[in-house]
């Protein structure tokens, strides 16, 4: 299996963990993951919240590459999945539009790249049975709420991945490697995204409703698969404590961290140290580092 | 609050623009109100999204633009997934946002735009985005000098935050990108 993959800005910074875990994960499934050389930004909201063309011609920029490469692309971050799924869809179903952004971006593409999110790839892909097979250290009764955010699954006559109201894939693949996938409404709420910087009082008040659910639901930690919905989770996790006057310690790992323990890799190797909400305890108790 | 509706208004450039940009049918909602019910910020709107939609058929374009609730809408997609009319909502609400650009219209939540804009000519600049430079750039333009910033020593102790930019090459290709797209657009 080989993709091209497209990393995105936040895995090259505040998501560094999540490339690390996304690599080494690939690596230890035989999934080849060749790096688009130089791809840009997709542009993400505040391109299209500013310039439909800019907002489909600068995902279009790397995906004219990927074609190059003559790859299917792979991408983690479930704002760049969305950018490029939306561009795809906008060069295949807009001739107008094809045509002014070809002449943006200097070349011939009809949207003929397929993209998928790596969660898909190991879930509809690899195939779960095949995973299970390679799990070396099951994640036994570790109890997780699979928080897909808003994305990843919407909407869904463009995104085509999962449900969009009820969407299953991460719980089955956290089943797969021995953990427990509970069941919680919150899965595909939104957390606010990058009104973090803008407008930080409104992705409290979300963050902590998500963050109360989960731990009402009984979850010891989260999985996500959006470097944006980790870091208003884990990253202000503490802020919306003290603001709230609670304490959750819900660790928040990406997918690929969890899936990476239970295939025996260490956790230098998935970046575990660079949560902000202690993992260890949680990790230590049930002996998985 | 009084309004008064002509066929005028009704066939006005405004509702025409919005139906166009957005690509929407505006006219098929009904108002059941299910954006709003399940829109996440809608606590902190000025109107409801499905009030937006009728001020947008309605052609009250001035209280529309100048409305808080395009901006504070995060593009989440929840309302385009549910509206029972196949109205793509957070397509309106990118239509309306990218409308009270071109009428330089002021957004009440001015910082939400300022982000956008920092945000963009950062990656105008290197290609992609410099996380550093654009918190540095907001709290310093905002005037929120401290925001975030005790989250810096966690992020820099764990190296999640890269102190250089990283430069593509093919920056000289990504400014090109956004010459051509403002030329095209500006044809519209």
């Amino acid at each position: 299996m080989k993709y091209a993959y497209f990393p995105g800005c936040s895995l090259t910074s505040t998501a560094t963990e999540y490339n690390m875990s996304t690599r080494a994960v690939s690596k230890s499934l035989d999934i080849e993951l060749v790096e688009i050389p130089d791809w840009i930004c997709c542009g993400a909201t505040p391109a299209h919240s500013t310039s439909h063309l800019l907002s489909i011609a600068l995902p279009v920029k790397s995906l004219v590459q990927a074609k190059e490469m003559d790859l299917e692309v792979v991408t983690c971050c479930a704002a760049c999945f969305s950018r490029l799924k939306v561009a795809n869809n906008v060069m295949k179903s807009n001739e107008e539009d094809r045509d002014k952004v070809n002449q943006i971006v200097n070349a011939d593409y009809e949207g003929e790249i397929k993209v998928r999110h790596l969660l898909d790839v190991l879930v509809n892909k690899y195939d779960l049975d095949g995973l299970k097979s390679k799990v070396k250290t099951e994640l036994t009764d570790l109890k997780v709420a699979s928080y897909y955010g808003c994305l990843l699954t919407r909407p869904p006559d463009i995104m085509d991945f999962d449900d969009p109201e009820e969407p299953k894939s991460m719980d089955n693949l956290m089943a797969a490697i021995g953990a427990q996938p509970l069941e919680w409404p919150y899965k595909t709420e939104c957390c606010g995204a990058s009104l973090a910087i803008s407008r930080p009082d409104i992705v409290m008040k979300l963050t902590f409703d998500i963050l109360k659910m989960a731990k009402d639901a009984g979850a010891e930690c989260i999985a996500v698969a959006c470097p944006l919905c980790q870091s208003n989770l884990d990253l202000y996790q503490g802020d919306i404590e003290r603001k709230y006057d609670t304490e959750f310690n819900l660790p928040v790992f990406y997918f690929t961290q969890l899936v990476g323990l239970s295939l025996g890799i260490e956790p230098e190797r998935l970046g575990i140290e660079k949560n902000t909400v202690d993992p260890w305890t949680l990790l230590e108790t049930r002996r998985l580092v | 609050m009084k309004y008064l509706v002509s066929s005028e208004i009704l066939r006005s450039e405004f509702v025409n623009e919005a139906k166009r940009i957005s690509g929407q049918n505006l006219a098929a909602c009904y108002q059941c109100g299910k954006c709003s019910a399940g829109c996440p910020i809608c606590f902190d709107m000025d109107y409801t999204p499905n009030q937006i939609i009728r001020m947008v058929q309605l052609g009250m374009k001035d209280k529309v633009l100048s409305s808080r609730t395009i901006w504070l809408c995060a593009s989440c997609e929840t309302c385009t997934t549910r509206c029972p009319c196949e109205v793509d909502l957070a397509a309106v609400m990118d239509a309306l946002r990218r409308l009270a650009l071109r009428e330089n219209i002021v957004p009440k939540d001015e910082e939400i735009e300022l982000f956008n804009e920092i945000f963009l000519r950062n990656v105008r600049g290197y290609g992609r985005s410099y996380d550093l430079r654009i918190i540095g750039s907001f709290n310093v333009r905002s005037g929120h000098f401290l925001r975030n910033i005790m989250k810096a020593p966690t992020m820099l102790l764990r190296g999640k935050v890269a102190l250089l930019p990283h430069w593509t090459k093919r920056v000289k290709e990504v400014r090109k990108i956004f010459k051509k797209a403002k030329e095209l657009e500006s044809k519209l």
